[in-house]
């Protein structure tokens, strides 16, 4: 345990470390405190520092950076902004029309998404569970976990392929008759067609979860079920589902925390003006006004808007859950 | 686990229904994909009378040749093999010297410093303070843009962790008995040990940071700087701009969709070859992070 490169620690300084000689309340070891592990560990710390510093500029400093939502910022002054503004920015965006029809888009999508990736999963996880034949089960696996590793702009620019005007889907539809659609410029496809991406790049990749909870399933419940007189579909109604409940509770509760920040940069590459109608969600609205256009703090204040939502979201879903069925994150 | 009674009718109907669903899956995965490669083997006019299915109509090698002659499409290409390297080996350096740090259990303060990582799991600090950040720490248009914010994800740090912690604390004594500093023992004896942990953290990062666009789409200015995921994405953006149809620019729509399949086809090769080696590892490191996370 001792860093100390001297090899005999002088008796009573060192020795056994204050952790294990806790069973022995006789006398506590004195020098014990902040300076003795200083200068026991020294070089443990210094290994910490470099990561320490990147949590401290990458990660905490824009979390306290998020002040210029209530100060004036300038491009090129400081991060923390010039000088109060005090609600201003926060007035400008609930006056704002844009931003309520962004809202009402977030929560269009954020809600479709949650309705139809969250089940498939389980579906597709069940599914796979009651394939006998292993190859199957692992050639099925492998394909369907391929979306997951292939970069964004990949999975859109596919995306845009397949529906192109002459692409697979309108030429499907021409078999049946029907005259192309132009399915990225029309503004209710948007959803659709977001949707139905999403879907294809995580559907495989969300059963792995379900597929370990399905494998610590104790086989003697199925046995008991079975005696009781219990059919398969009674078998997965009554023991597989009770199973992973907890697994798909705690997956619902992350989903409905990250509900608003529906998938921005897939939406980025997806949207164009003339989809802003359905497509233009918080985040990506934020990123045009912040970024785009340089109103800095108005985007800021949009920002810190979505994150409390999104705190309030998880954390109330988190309580509902522990209260209703005692499983939560924390 | 269910094979001790004999299925019933019902059953083996459910299987085959099962089998043909599952299949549908497959078709419906990979389908997309295959057809992409075909297109972008195949010539312009049959991928407009939409006759490429899975395999080319009318091979030819043109558009691979338009896209190899593209100076711009070879140094982005480039551009993403150095960020992938360099901000991996800056992420390696960060996650292994705190993963180390963190799974010693007798070091003093070790709990906060934990909750100092995994607190950015559930709160950041947003889009648009990072980006005021590191503009005015004057790191655009530089590879640091795209290595230092991304340098340590909390999710591969908790997975190498619990890898540190399940080494046997003994063998680190003795290396410290015989003389050895806490440095000598993580570079001498407990990374040799950890050859297969470090390999599936190389490959998880090169693999994010290879498929990464967005940081480079805002702190890069310049096209010969950017990263070939960029590149694609503004053949996308230019495709679909909503510009009006017209014979002429229906021509080149086309030539551009042709252009995209390769582009596409490129920038997913070497994620397509290491797939098959880095699946296994991801899947295992997916479920470790759920158990300690």
């Amino acid at each position: 345990m001792s860093t100390s490169t001297t090899p005999a620690p002088p008796p009573g300084t060192q020795g056994p470390s204050p952790a294990r000689a806790a069973p022995r309340p006789a006398r506590r070891p004195a020098p014990t405190g902040r300076r003795r592990a200083l200068r026991r560990d020294w070089q443990l710390y210094s290994l910490a520092v470099l990561p320490l510093l990147f949590f401290l500029v990458f990660r905490y400093l824009p979390m306290i950076g998020n002040v210029i939502a209530f100060r004036r910022f300038e491009p090129g002054g400081s991060i923390l902004g010039e000088q109060w503004a005090g609600l201003r920015y926060v007035e400008m965006f609930l006056t704002d029309p844009t931003f309520w029809q962004v809202f009402r888009n977030t929560l269009w999508i954020g809600g479709l998404t949650l309705l139809f990736c969250f089940p498939v999963p389980i579906v597709l996880a069940l599914l796979l569970n009651e394939v006998r034949t292993r190859a199957l089960k692992r050639f099925v696996q492998s394909v369907s976990y391929l979306p997951h590793f292939l970069s964004i702009v990949i999975v859109a620019g596919i995306t845009l392929q397949m529906l192109a005007t002459d692409g697979p889907v309108n030429h499907v539809l021409g078999w049946f008759g029907q005259d192309p659609v132009r399915f990225i410029q029309e503004p209710e496809w948007f959803r659709t067609i977001y949707v139905g991406s999403e879907i294809w790049q995580t559907a495989g990749w969300g059963t792995i979860l379900y597929l370990t909870a399905l494998t610590t399933i104790d086989d003697d419940l199925y046995e008991a079920a079975r005696i009781d007189g219990a059919n398969r579909w009674r078998q997965i109604w009554h023991v597989t589902l009770p199973g992973i409940r907890p697994t798909m509770i705690t997956l619902l509760i992350l989903n409905i925390g990250t509900f608003l920040a529906v998938g921005f940069e897939k939406i980025l590459l997806l949207y164009n003006p003339l989809t802003y109608q359905t497509g233009d969600v918080i985040s990506t609205y934020l990123y045009r006004t912040g970024v785009e256009s340089n109103s800095f703090s108005y985007a800021a204040a949009i920002g810190l808007f979505e994150a409390v939502i999104g705190l309030v979201l998880i954390t109330s879903a988190n309580l509902l859950s522990r209260r209703t069925v005692g499983t939560s994150l924390w | 686990m269910v094979t001790v009674d004999r299925p019933t009718r019902g059953y083996r109907v459910f299987q085959g229904v099962n089998g043909l669903i599952l299949t549908g899956v497959v078709v419906v995965t990979l389908y997309p994909f295959l057809n992409i490669v075909a297109r972008s083997f195949s010539g312009e006019r049959q991928i407009r009378a939409g006759e490429v299915t899975l395999w080319p109509k009318g091979f030819n090698l043109t558009t691979y040749e338009i896209v190899f002659q593209d100076a711009t499409f070879w140094r982005n290409y480039g551009n993403t093999v150095f960020y992938t390297v360099v901000s991996t080996a800056v992420a390696m350096l960060l996650t292994t010297c705190y993963a180390y740090v963190l799974s010693k259990k007798h070091l003093r303060g070790r709990g906060i410093l934990v909750g100092v990582a995994v607190f950015t799991m559930f709160f950041s600090g947003g889009l648009i303070p990072t980006y005021v950040l590191i503009t005015s720490l004057d790191l655009k248009n530089t590879v640091w843009a795209l290595a230092l914010p991304n340098a340590i994800s909390v999710f591969n740090l908790l997975v190498m962790k619990a890898f540190f912690e399940s080494l046997p604390d003994e063998l680190e004594e003795a290396a410290q008995i015989d003389g050895l500093s806490t440095y000598g023992t993580l570079l001498r004896i407990v990374l040799p040990l950890s050859k297969a942990v470090v390999a599936t953290m190389v490959l998880f990062y090169s693999v994010s940071f290879w498929n990464s666009w967005f940081g480079a789409f805002l702190y890069l200015d310049r096209a010969e700087l950017m990263p070939v995921t960029v590149y694609l994405r503004n053949l996308i953006a230019g495709a679909t701009g909503g510009t009006g149809a017209g014979a002429g620019t229906e021509q080149l729509t086309q030539v551009a969709a042709n252009i995209q399949a390769v582009t596409i086809v490129l920038t997913a090769l070497p994620i397509l070859c290491v797939y098959p080696f880095v699946q296994r590892y991801f899947v295992s490191g997916v479920m470790l992070g759920a158990v300690k996370g």
